[in-house]
């Protein structure tokens, strides 16, 4: 329970925290606000201890060379004391530069990149077009609209694993394109092909969301910015680039956003459709993951530091995204 | 040159003579565009449709590895997979431990982020904005830093292998994305609606329960949805924080196929199926309030 109470002032009194000569505004806005903070401690508390408690103790984890050999368990009624020592920022020389840091490590993250990159753009583009399509006054509209969000409804290790089953070898798949006369990879086993199926069944599975959202957004912009447009003589293209496109920004700004995070953190897929095999189609979470349970003994502290490499890469990354915008909102008004 | 002078004629006489008729023709497109959506419609939803009729057809075959040979499973299609799976395994138990925890992760992820979501929406306290980015890094997290450290003070609150434990395990991770989601929704519901609940005596809480809440149905509908979808398809946490074979989920469940029978994918495949039922009901029960409740969510960062 003292982790509780640690966690909670964490988050909610960063911004109380006594600048000053603040104190009397800031007991001010308390009495005002009282209700405020008592509706965001229940969230604050929760995570806190559930995220925020796991991730000091990950990155601790880190700096020691824990693994699940000298990390303190219990055993019946005997408790093993943890037995790993201090080693400083080892780790992270290791996994960024030590012997074979390109298998390990570098390989994983071009990949994680290139996987990210693809798979977002092909959501969002694949994603808007339907959305557009859907947009349009069509009969059955409501019907096609059920279809597609379908592979989002349906468990994702359901349809990974229905996926499993299509490309395999003599699966589905391959049986179609040997018929049509098409060479048949090994999609699960042909380093490449494997990374291309992977693609293929992220793209399925994470194209509803985007969809959904982009639909939304377009249900959004005004009818007559178009007819203005139109009366004005803009083509059709014109239209989606001037009208469209912009009045998409702040949906399509939010859902590229979670679009990346989620993706570069996509464990259910890879895990799901390989398993512990394919070393070459694991991006970083996967492989991180694969270091700190799927091996004996249970590497701890690497697999802990892929993690915390991984959590700084997003959120460069997020912050130039948001500085980005922030510029592109003043460019644009 | 001559196509470039005679263009603008054209569109300027059309534009003069048949406006109504041009802007009629925006929402009623030629028949040729009409059918090229439908096509690319129909191609699309075959596409979304066929991995989930796929593995449903391939739950009929009655061997196990029916899967390779999909042509043969036609002629000798039976349910006799459903009727193992239904009852010679713990099935029921494990649909009961999903449900629990599903629906334990729906009510209370969707209440905390409702709660949160108004407290931003509405109040500018001091951190309001610090909160919302802290969530949204909170997503950034991968599992495998988490994972180990989770389960340590999982252990030390004696939450490990309960229901209530997974439950706040799994309202951790949906919390954020659904605080973001009602509070855009939130934003969108006219403020003048809680200055006249306040007139009228209401609490602060009071305008939340009873005046918003129900005017943010389709947004809670969105919530409901994505968090009870997270929770109910599961597998990392729940098979690491449920160790008692009577509190696995089904995701957990399913994997006893591999080891305890070495590979029995067609009572995988027939598990699959039984599992995506019940998502497939509440993914049809709120799907009217998704556009919409998506939207506003994304619209306004």
């Amino acid at each position: 329970m003292a982790v509780a109470v640690q966690g909670a002032p964490g988050k909610s009194s960063r911004g109380r925290e006594p600048r000053p000569g603040l104190v009397e505004r800031i007991k001010l806005s308390y009495s005002k606000y009282w209700y405020a903070y008592a509706m965001i401690a229940p969230v604050v508390i929760v995570l806190g201890v559930l995220v925020g408690y796991p991730l000091v103790r990950g990155v601790y984890l880190t700096l020691t060379d824990a693994t699940s050999l000298n990390t303190g368990r219990q055993i019946g009624v005997n408790h093993i004391p943890d037995s790993f020592t201090f080693v400083g920022l080892h780790n992270y020389a290791d996994v960024l530069w030590g012997p074979g840091s390109y298998d390990r490590f570098w390989s994983h993250f071009v990949w994680t990149i290139a996987w990210t990159a693809i798979c977002v753009l092909l959501h969002y583009s694949i994603g808007l077009a339907l959305a557009l399509l859907l947009n349009q006054k069509l009969r059955g509209r409501g019907l096609y609209r059920m279809l597609l969000i379908l592979p989002w409804a349906v468990p994702t290790f359901v349809t990974v694993f229905s996926w499993r089953l299509m490309l395999a070898d003599g699966g589905a798949i391959n049986a179609v394109l040997g018929s049509v006369g098409l060479p048949e990879p090994g999609w699960l086993s042909d380093p490449f092909a494997q990374k291309a199926a992977a693609i293929a069944v992220n793209t399925w599975v994470g194209v509803p969301f985007m969809m959904v959202s982009l639909l939304g957004g377009l249900q959004s912009i005004p009818a007559e910015l178009y007819e203005a447009a139109e009366m004005d003589g803009a083509s059709p293209w014109q239209r989606f680039r001037y009208v469209t496109l912009p009045g998409l920004r702040t949906v399509s700004s939010t859902v590229v956003l979670l679009g990346v995070i989620w993706t570069f953190n996509q464990f259910a897929v890879i895990f799901l459709l390989f398993g512990n095999g394919a070393p070459d189609a694991q991006i970083l979470v996967t492989w991180a993951y694969r270091l700190g349970f799927g091996q004996m003994p249970r590497d701890y502290a690497q697999s802990a530091t892929y993690g915390v490499l991984l959590l700084s890469l997003l959120i460069v990354f997020t912050s130039f995204y948001r500085r980005w915008l922030a510029r592109n909102e003043q460019a644009n008004g | 040159m001559t196509t470039t002078t005679e263009r603008p004629a054209a569109r300027s006489s059309a534009a003069h003579a048949a406006r109504p008729a041009k802007v009629r023709s925006r929402e009623q497109r030629s028949p040729v565009a009409t059918a090229l959506s439908h096509l690319a419609l129909i191609a699309a939803s075959l596409i979304a449709l066929f991995p989930v009729v796929y593995i449903a057809y391939i739950s009929l075959g009655p061997d196990d590895m029916d899967y390779l040979h999909p042509g043969q499973i036609l002629g000798k299609a039976t349910l006799s997979n459903y009727d193992k799976v239904l009852n010679q395994t713990d099935f029921f138990s494990w649909f009961g431990n999903s449900v629990i925890v599903a629906g334990g992760t729906t009510v209370v992820g969707v209440m905390l982020a409702a709660s949160t979501g108004y407290a931003v929406s509405r109040m500018r306290f001091a951190g309001h904005k610090q909160l919302m980015w802290t969530l949204l890094v909170t997503q950034m997290f991968p599992i495998a830093v988490l994972i180990v450290p989770m389960y340590y003070i999982l252990s030390n609150l004696q939450l490990l292998d309960s229901y209530f434990g997974l439950i706040l395990v799994y309202s951790g991770t949906t919390v954020p994305y659904c605080a973001w989601l009602l509070k855009g929704y939130f934003d969108t519901i006219p403020v003048e609606i809680d200055e006249a609940g306040r007139v009228d005596g209401l609490s602060p809480f009071g305008t939340f329960w009873r005046l918003i809440l129900p005017l943010a149905r389709p947004g809670l509908a969105v919530a409901a949805f994505y968090s009870f979808l997270t929770a109910w398809a599961e597998v990392a946490f729940a098979s690491t924080f449920m160790l008692s074979s009577d509190k696995y989920t089904l995701a957990v469940g399913l994997q006893s196929f591999i080891s305890e029978h070495d590979h029995q994918w067609q009572l995988m495949a027939t598990t699959s199926v039984l599992i995506a039922l019940p998502a497939a009901l509440v993914f049809y029960l709120v799907q009217r309030h998704l556009v919409t409740g998506l939207t506003a969510g994304a619209a306004k960062s």
